[in-house]
């Protein structure tokens, strides 16, 4: 276990490289690239210019930009933010736990949510709530979820006005239950996507393990349904669904983007939207590596996960 | 003239070559089954008709293509035609939608806005399946540190947060619908690669591939014509459930206001230019985001029915 541990980090590491690398390499694509903020600025001078591409090291030869970028990383050196004048990590710091509450909320909500709706419709396949639990999650999956957001916005903040309608607080307030309040149509908004992917999922595993021996076994014994399905159908069906919500890392990246966006969360993706519209780039550069960070450790805890969660897995 | 005099010369080597495949087949099927002689395609055309959900979104679908093509005729307004004494109006007899916030028709534009959206949703799919065909027929065929370097690099790809790269992109290049789809497919190709090595693995240990390279059938032909036949049905319907993703991607990138530059009318923008407005005006926010939802849900009825028909072992 610990050795297999110890391989996948290390494994990690030269996917990171490439990841930070190959940011580099698409970056120096584009024309206007790091300086864009400056060289577009019409009242900058063309020795302002020079000036500040000589201290950004943006007139030194692209290979020697890259690993002087590569080293800064690794010593966590994010650079220096245009707009708020202060470093990189510092500001991103300031915001990640409230998209990592978002996130939190929206995959325990997502989950929960997941297990009760796909167990129940394995149970009766193919009976009303089936279908309609197949149908509402064809739909989850079909729509925008900033759309979604819209809507929720639109109908449990504008028109019925039980929820506030964007932020993290009120003024003033910032208690447990502010907080809470502000967190519900966020929260719903960023985890309808893998309610309705993660539903289908468990649904699917359900009915493959109602199939099995032991399940068969366990009602011949007398065993009443409800502990058949909770502890031996649900125990088994969970293990895949690790390693679904460590593949569905990305997914709640974009959707932090998009809610944030849309309810004004002060977090890491409404962060990223406003340094896209001032060309922050080390703010971009800065998160677009965290968002790496984050999918490929997602992707280390399910594997991780499934081998403690399923005894049968020998590493 | 002589245009069509090749066509004839070159017609009957290859009439005869299908004929040929076809009678073997006829001559077969009988002595197994009793029915009428069907080709794989036909069964699956078959299997594809029997699924509701499939048929409806292949209905949907086909609207939504029609509308597309003729929008001209079918929008009672021009794509930038300006209304001015009704600005961001409510649905009346005049604008059935209503208007946004210029004095555009919502309805004009949600129609127009099928072609961007399609164009871009079938664009980026055609390109995604390229690469995706490429890059696993070589990893998967050559095999030894082609296909190690080529998975590496699916891996990187896959670790990166995309949407956030292709913003930060926008943002300082700009965009175009034609970069859209471009850098859209170059981040959409990694499931059809994987797929389509993981095939080629085991289909290359095959008799038939092994009689095809005993006669000396090049490599560019051997893939081409002998081993990509055999992942159609995976080629087929990852590019389907592609145009979806597609679909929805360039609506979440101009929805952010990097997508699609402002003034082309697609969905997503539609959506952004909503924003300001929606609590006064819903449908501006409804209308485009309700018929996006529909179409990708057509496009995924229509590739689930596409994938159950066309390999009924990989049903649920």
């Amino acid at each position: 276990m610990t050795r297999f541990l110890i391989r996948r980090l290390l494994g990690a590491i030269p996917l990171l490289l490439g990841v930070a690398v190959l940011s580099f390499v698409f970056m120096q694509l584009a024309p206007g690239g790091p300086d864009a903020l400056f060289a577009r600025n019409a009242r900058m001078s063309e020795e302002q210019l020079q000036a500040i591409r000589h201290n950004m090291g943006l007139d030194r030869p692209v290979p020697e930009q890259l690993v002087t970028w590569l080293g800064n990383i690794l010593q966590g050196d994010l650079g220096i933010s245009y707009t708020q004048y202060r470093p990189v990590s510092e500001a991103i710091w300031d915001v990640v736990p409230n998209t990592l509450l978002l996130m939190g909320t929206g995959m325990v909500l997502s989950l929960i949510a997941a297990l009760l709706f796909g167990v129940l419709a394995a149970r009766r396949q193919n009976g009303v709530f089936d279908l309609v639990a197949s149908f509402v999650s064809y739909f989850g999956l079909a729509m925008p979820v900033f759309w979604f957001g819209l809507m929720l916005q639109l109908l449990f903040a504008v028109r019925l006005g039980w929820l506030p309608s964007a932020g993290m607080s009120s003024a003033g307030g910032g208690g447990f239950w502010d907080v809470a309040r502000h967190l519900v149509l966020p929260a719903f908004t960023i985890a309808i996507g893998s309610i309705a992917g993660w539903s289908r999922y468990v649904r699917s595993s359900t009915i493959e393990s109602l199939n099995q021996d032991y399940v068969r076994t366990a009602r011949a014994k007398g065993m009443d349904e409800q502990r058949v399905l909770v502890g031996h159908v649900l125990r088994n069906a969970l293990i895949p669904l690790v390693t679904v919500v460590g593949i569905d890392v990305p997914l709640y990246l974009t959707g932090a983007v998009l809610t944030e966006t849309v309810f004004s969360w002060p977090g890491m993706g409404r962060l990223f939207f406003d340094a896209l519209t001032v060309r922050d780039y080390p703010i971009l550069m800065g998160i677009l590596l965290l968002g790496a960070v984050l999918i490929v450790l997602g992707n280390l805890i399910a594997d991780v996960l499934y081998g403690v969660l399923d005894p049968r897995i020998s590493y | 003239m002589s245009a069509n005099v090749t066509l004839e010369t070159a017609a009957p080597g290859k009439l005869a070559e299908s004929g040929n495949a076809a009678s073997g087949l006829t001559a077969l099927t009988p002595s197994l089954t009793s029915r009428a002689p069907r080709s794989p395609g036909q069964i699956a055309a078959a299997r594809f008709r029997k699924s509701t959900l499939a048929l409806f979104g292949l209905l949907v679908i086909t609207l939504m293509c029609l509308a597309a093509i003729f929008a001209d005729a079918l929008a009672p307004y021009g794509e930038n035609e300006i209304d001015l004494f009704n600005i961001t109006a409510q649905p009346s007899t005049a604008h059935l939608l209503g208007t946004d916030e210029l004095g555009r028709d919502e309805l004009s534009r949600l129609i127009f806005g099928a072609r961007v959206s399609l164009l871009v949703g079938v664009g980026t799919a055609l390109v995604s399946t390229l690469v995706g065909i490429i890059v696993g027929s070589f990893a998967g065929y050559y095999g030894g540190w082609i296909d190690s370097a080529l998975m590496r690099f699916v891996d990187v790809i896959l670790a990166f947060p995309a949407i956030f790269l292709l913003l930060i992109f926008f943002s300082i290049q700009g965009s175009s619908v034609l970069t859209v789809i471009l850098f859209l497919g170059l981040f959409s190709w990694m499931w059809l690669a994987r797929v389509i090595r993981g095939e080629f693995f085991s289909l290359k240990e095959r008799d038939f591939i092994e009689a095809a390279r005993s006669i000396g059938v090049p490599d560019g032909r051997l893939i081409w014509r002998h081993l990509l036949p055999n992942v159609g049905a995976a080629i087929i319907v990852s590019t389907t459930l592609n145009i979806a993703y597609a679909m929805l991607a360039e609506a979440t990138l101009s929805f952010l206001g990097f997508g699609v530059p402002a003034g082309t009318p697609t969905w997503g923008n539609m959506l952004n230019a909503a924003r300001p407005n929606f609590t006064t005006v819903p449908l501006l926010a409804i209308a485009p985001g309700l018929t996006l939802t529909f179409a990708v849900l057509a496009i995924n009825f229509v590739g689930d029915g596409l994938r159950d028909a066309l390999d009924p072992r990989g049903r649920a």
